[in-house]
């Protein structure tokens, strides 16, 4: 009787023993941006812990931490979850070990197209993709009789439409806060234009030309038709934004969707919001837009216990299908065995029309920075397109200066 | 108090400022002075989900032998205050030779972020204070001179805006000047303008913010002016209602200058202290129109994926720098005062 018992008990519990990756030792601390995707990937990595200590930080601050955190030695955190801008200062600081052995030895599950390698060694595994594309109210444009934009001019065109029309005051939104996010639109809707941001692969910027007069044109076009507190709002307020059914047509993350369409807020809204894909501007055929990758590091001041119980709980849930079935509306996940459903619209139509990874290069991040700031008094009409864009030349050769680039 | 037993008193005190504050000091002075290696880039290839290409990387072989070398990284002098970033010397001196107004050379200077940031910080300091120290007298007088039995909650609601964290009461405030809050709605209907934005127009935010200072700091001026008020001794005040002082007379004649070590304190620390204005800029998401000394250092440290030492060190030591210069006159003059008072 107790023999059947022990087996019963044995079988019930085998699925979840399953789970479990076998770690004997080691300790993993995650550090992580927090959206949807990237807690359910944790939750994952932690079913198969074992007896390994396991902590995590999810924080929208994560770029102000990482790289302190990761040059302290010990570093605070083994793991950090990062994106193709975010890894770049990791790899300027050499913090970040190459996992090529951890790789060949636990990495069974993980597709070669989720590795991202550098001269050869793999330095993060992707899980999942990210992009900036158009959400639209359907409701609205049948309205008002107008097709689903699928170029900003179009955007401008229908936006103005509905303006006229007295439906919405500020019909279109993007994540114009002045910094990271307004630059990053900068960046989007400059690809978008064919430009190039450094000249023949150095590191002298190359911006002030007519595409960058093009991308604020457009810009600046795009924010006379938004909340006039535009520079202030990030991701998440126009998210509010949406929700509040103050918007027709938003430029927005892919991972966002989620949490925008879940069962808060107006039912009417969240069935008229559509997904569709990122639009093209300037009669250029790629999309304005930047094609991003999730994935984990590990760090370099870690011992080898720690980085080889942190790769193996993390290998676990980027290979896991189990995670990405169920999840499956929360990310477009990188993982073999994922199926597209109508939130992974936006990404996969932008690697369908060949848009460009945002640019992984070690002196973007200064540019990037540059542009944030310079360009706000463009947007407040204080200052001439030109102007601005030889702002942020000077600003970006300062500061590249300073940090040995130039 | 002897000499010695001072010594022994201030010892673990200074000792303290030594290690905390003087030290930190001295190191940022030193990096102030140094800038990053050359960056060795080779190319290599990169692939990742959306395919592979050649382009750059940071060697690191060769760039962590040249940090073991010289961890400080690259002598630079004072090359990191004279850039386009700080005191942007070439480009003033450039400026001055080709603009053909003195109104268009301050213009194109204004533009430059050090020089914004110091005019930003510089008005908010040379408008808060005075009205700081207006407003905080004005309360006190009036606290002063009403009933007691209401007077102790009275000073609790006044202290209030001092007891809330800045950053949540700068929080309070831009939600209430949003385009839809209820400060920023009704300026709209007032203003028969649905576009405006206090948020987006500069002149709008700089206002705010120094509205919000002057509510954030009023309180400690009351409540020091206040605690001074409680010694202003009671005879000549009675005197001179006697001979027929008015009101503004016995304040101007009795009250004033008896406080009026107090109020140099108060102004001393007010003036640091609007040096220094940060919180609200960030409460109020406001780093496109208003940026001051304190926010480029914060920018320089994490608002970049590259964090920019050298630049950030060098911002810091003209803040010391540019506050001492602020309080020499005021120093200067209690100098004076205690040199004729011995």
């Amino acid at each position: 009787m107790k023999k059947i018992l022990v087996t019963l008990l044995f079988l019930l519990f085998g699925t979840v023993a399953n789970a479990d990756c076998n770690i004997k030792s080691g300790s993993i601390n995650i550090l992580a941006n927090d959206f949807p995707a990237l807690r359910t990937l944790v939750e994952t990595a932690k079913e198969c812990k074992g007896s390994a200590d396991f902590k995590v930080t999810h924080s929208a601050e994560h770029n102000k931490i990482a790289v302190p955190a990761l040059t302290a030695n010990p570093s605070e955190f083994s793991v950090r979850v990062a994106a193709n801008s975010s890894i770049v200062p990791l790899m300027n600081a050499d913090l970040i070990r190459p996992m090529n052995d951890l790789v060949k030895k636990y990495g069974k599950g993980i597709q070669e197209s989720q590795l991202i390698t550098i001269d050869g060694k793999v330095m993060a595994v992707a899980f999942m993709a990210n992009t900036q594309h158009l959400y639209v109210r359907t409701d609205v444009l049948e309205e008002n009789g107008i097709a689903i934009p699928k170029t900003y001019e179009e955007v401008v065109a229908a936006a103005e439409k509905i303006r006229a029309a007295g439906k919405m005051k500020y019909p279109y939104a993007a994540a114009y806060k002045a910094g990271w996010n307004l630059a990053e639109e900068f960046v989007n809707m400059y690809i978008g234009h064919g430009g190039e941001f450094f000249k023949d692969g150095g590191a002298q910027p190359n911006i002030n030309n007519a595409k960058g007069v093009a991308t604020l044109n457009m810009l600046k076009k795009l924010a006379d038709l938004s909340n006039p507190d535009y520079l202030t709002h990030d991701s998440e307020a126009i998210k509010v934004e949406w929700e509040s059914g103050n918007v027709a047509i938003m430029t927005l993350w892919a991972s966002r969707s989620g949490t925008l369409l879940d069962d808060e807020g107006d039912a009417n809204i969240t069935a008229a919001t559509k997904l569709v894909a990122p639009a093209t501007v300037g009669g250029g055929n790629i999309p304005a837009a930047t094609l991003w990758w999730d994935g984990f590091t590990l760090a370099k001041n870690r011992s080898d216990a720690d980085a080889e119980a942190s790769f193996r709980a993390m290998a676990h849930a980027a290979s896991s299908k189990e995670m990405v079935a169920k999840a499956a509306d929360q990310a477009v996940w990188l993982v073999e065995g994922f199926v597209p459903g109508p939130k992974s619209v936006g990404v996969i139509e932008a690697v369908k029309m060949g848009a460009k990874p945002y640019p992984m290069l070690p002196q973007m991040g200064l540019m990037h920075g540059a542009l944030g700031s310079e360009i706000v008094e463009f947007l407040q009409g204080n200052e001439s397109a030109e102007q601005a864009l030889k702002d942020v030349e000077a600003a970006y050769i300062t500061k590249a200066k300073e940090q040995g680039f130039l | 108090m002897p000499n010695r037993s001072f010594f022994w008193f201030f010892f673990p005190a200074g000792l303290a400022m030594i290690l905390f504050i003087g030290l930190p000091i001295i190191s940022t002075g030193i990096q102030s002075f140094y800038a990053q290696h050359d960056q060795i880039l080779i190319e290599v290839k990169k692939c990742d989900p959306f395919g592979c290409k050649t382009s750059v990387v940071v060697d690191q072989e060769a760039t962590s032998k040249i940090k073991e070398e010289k961890p400080l990284g690259k002598f630079n002098g004072f090359g990191t205050y004279i850039d386009r970033n700080h005191l942007a010397s070439d480009q003033v001196s450039e400026f001055w030779s080709e603009s053909k107004s003195v109104g268009e050379f301050i213009g194109k200077v204004g533009n430059l972020p050090f020089y914004k940031a110091l005019v930003f910080t510089l008005t908010y300091c040379v408008i808060v204070t005075p009205c700081v120290l207006l407003l905080g007298f004005i309360i006190a007088l009036s606290l002063n001179a009403i009933s007691r039995k209401i007077r102790g909650p009275l000073i609790f609601g006044t202290i209030l805006p001092m007891i809330v964290t800045p950053l949540v009461g700068s929080l309070v405030l831009f939600w209430m000047i949003d385009a839809e809050g209820i400060i920023g709605a009704n300026l709209q209907i007032l203003m028969d303008d649905p576009y405006l934005s206090v948020k987006s127009s500069k002149a709008l935010t700089w206002i705010t913010i120094i509205i919000y200072g002057v509510w954030h700091h009023s309180p400690f001026a009351f409540v020091v002016f206040y605690a001074a008020l409680q010694t202003v001794p009671q005879e000549p005040l009675e005197a001179s209602i006697i001979d027929g002082a008015s009101r503004f007379q016995r304040v101007k004649h009795i009250v004033l200058p008896h406080i009026y070590p107090v109020v140099t304190f108060v102004a001393l620390i007010s003036l640091m202290d609007n040096f220094r204005v940060f919180e609200p800029i960030i409460g109020f998401s406001a780093e496109g129109s208003a940026q001051s000394l304190s926010w480029l250092i914060y920018d320089n440290l994490v608002n970049e994926e590259v964090i920019l030492f050298g630049s950030a060190a060098a911002t810091s030591i003209m803040t010391i720098v540019g506050i001492s210069i602020i309080l020499t006159p005021v120093l200067l003059r209690t100098w004076k005062e205690f040199r004729t008072n011995r």
